[in-house]
């Protein structure tokens, strides 16, 4: 489902005396249908940077990226919008929305872009709001004012409203209180038996060993330096 | 795979020896929301009046798929066809809202009078889709006999994307649409145009300085420096891995809140 192919990554500082850093070559690994693959390495090894060039934030320097039949390292915006719309799924660290939408319409959202009918797409956003524990009378609000926990959750919630193919989780575990924790792990479980394949950084050791089926370290890829 | 809806090539407009904006060229497709940033002075609104069609430019072409007679460069249109188009296939959001309203017709005359422009006859009808309009961009139905100088300026610009919306346009162009709002208003207007585009289905070009604005309305940027493109794509990817050594300085001048 998700295969890259000797995928490299620089990053051009043009305003820094024009400093090119070159960060990763070489990546090449394959995830399936079902498999759950975790990132690890030390921090600034490059597991965020991997995952942000397979969602198509980061442009690859070279190699490919493919997502289905989709390579997204040479793909076009609105074929990586249609991807990210239907195909891939991602739960980042951080939740970005618009002011003043509603929190059940934030975690709706997905579903709504792709056809499916109001009501069914609000309770399957209701029904995740109460699975991970946002209090009803916060479902109205904007999420904007919660606490880092709760958006956190919300963001999950976004991320798993939908049963994408593929799916990128930015340690979807970190701020989360025990029983939290354990819904977002049968949430992963759930989805790996739909058939997703996931990509996934976990900090979160027990986590990792409990729902990833194999490590890759990404230092592997890491340009060796040349002293 | 469909068509763009609309394509531009190698499109210029000089002052004199000066250049506007020179070797544009893009797609847009159904359903796309593009942004066009840049500092001011860097061609983003000659372009946007360019394509919009109220400058000529001095090369290029411009194509648009209308409705009925297949994809047409609006440059060779005769000026009663681009009038036309200009009022039922296009609509232009100026920044200032009173560039694109009538100040001194009712708000519901604002809106009812592009539907009389196209052909709308029934007073009632005509009445009832402008209240329909005034609600959808949350405006209170019993200020439709007011007139826009009596409105704020957030609902003056509300009161203007009504306008523009009420015929079912396809394609939006936007000039700087939330500039000059105060934030908790521009918020609101966000929101508000992000749900139309979604329901409607429309294709919209958006100018803006705001990257904050782009990165919530816009599936893809152009990045613009001295009237030409410097950069285009994903608009995540160019403001999260800007390639360009003016996005980047760009990207990076932005304060943080």
């Amino acid at each position: 489902m998700i295969r890259l192919e000797n995928v490299s990554k620089t990053f051009t500082l043009h305003n820094q005396n024009s400093a090119v850093i070159q960060v990763m070559q070489g990546a090449s690994f394959t995830v399936t249908a079902g498999e759950c693959v975790a990132l690890t390495g030390n921090s600034g090894a490059g597991k965020s940077t991997l995952m942000r060039m397979i969602y198509g934030n980061y442009l690859a320097a070279s190699g490919a990226i493919w997502i289905g039949d989709t390579d997204v390292a040479k793909a076009q915006p609105r074929e990586i919008i249609a991807l990210r719309r239907e195909t891939l799924g991602y739960v980042s660290q951080f939740l970005r929305v618009v002011p003043r939408v509603a929190t059940v319409d934030v975690v709706a959202e997905p579903l709504l872009m792709t056809g499916t009918p109001f009501e069914t797409a609000h309770a399957k956003a209701r029904d995740l709001l109460t699975r991970l524990n946002i209090p009803q009378t916060l479902w109205d609000l904007s999420p904007m004012t919660f606490s880092g926990g709760e958006q956190q959750r919300v963001n999950i919630a976004r991320g798993f409203v939908r049963d994408y193919p593929a799916l990128l989780l930015d340690e979807p575990t970190a701020s989360l209180d025990a029983t939290n924790r354990e819904t977002v792990l049968t949430l992963i479980e759930e989805a790996k038996t739909r058939g997703t394949a996931i990509v996934g950084i976990f900090h979160d050791h027990p986590a990792r060993e409990r729902v990833a089926d194999r490590e890759i370290d990404v230092s592997q890829f890491s340009p060796k330096q040349v002293a | 795979m469909t068509n763009p809806l609309f394509s531009v090539r190698d499109v210029a407009k000089y002052y004199g020896g000066r250049i506007g904006c020179a070797d544009v060229s893009f797609d847009l497709y159904p359903g796309e929301v593009m942004g066009i940033v840049g500092e001011s002075g860097s061609g983003k609104s000659t372009l946007l009046n360019c394509l919009a069609g109220h400058l000529t430019p001095d090369a290029g072409q411009i194509l648009f798929d209308t409705r009925t007679g297949g994809v047409r460069d609006t440059r060779e249109m005769s000026e009663p066809e681009r009038r036309m188009l200009s009022r039922t296939d296009w609509a232009f959001v100026h920044q200032h809202a009173r560039d694109g309203l009538r100040m001194s017709v009712s708000a519901g005359g604002n809106v009812g009078e592009r539907l009389m422009a196209v052909g709308a006859r029934r007073y009632d009808t005509i009445r009832a889709q402008a209240i329909d309009w005034l609600g959808r961009v949350e405006i209170d139905e019993s200020r439709i006999d007011d007139r826009p100088t009596a409105f704020s300026g957030g609902m003056q610009q509300r009161l203007q994307i009504a306008r523009n919306l009420v015929t079912g346009p396809r394609l939006v162009f936007m000039d700087e649409p939330t500039g000059g709002l105060d934030v908790s208003v521009q918020a609101r207007l966000l929101d508000l145009l992000r749900s139309l585009v979604r329901e409607m289905g429309l294709s919209a070009i958006i100018v803006t300085h705001d990257l904050a604005v782009v990165r919530l309305l816009a599936d893809r940027l152009m990045v613009m420096k001295s009237g030409y493109v410097v950069e285009a794509g994903l608009t995540d990817q160019v403001l999260d891995d800007p390639q360009h050594a003016y996005t980047q300085l760009l990207v990076s001048s932005v304060l943080q809140v």
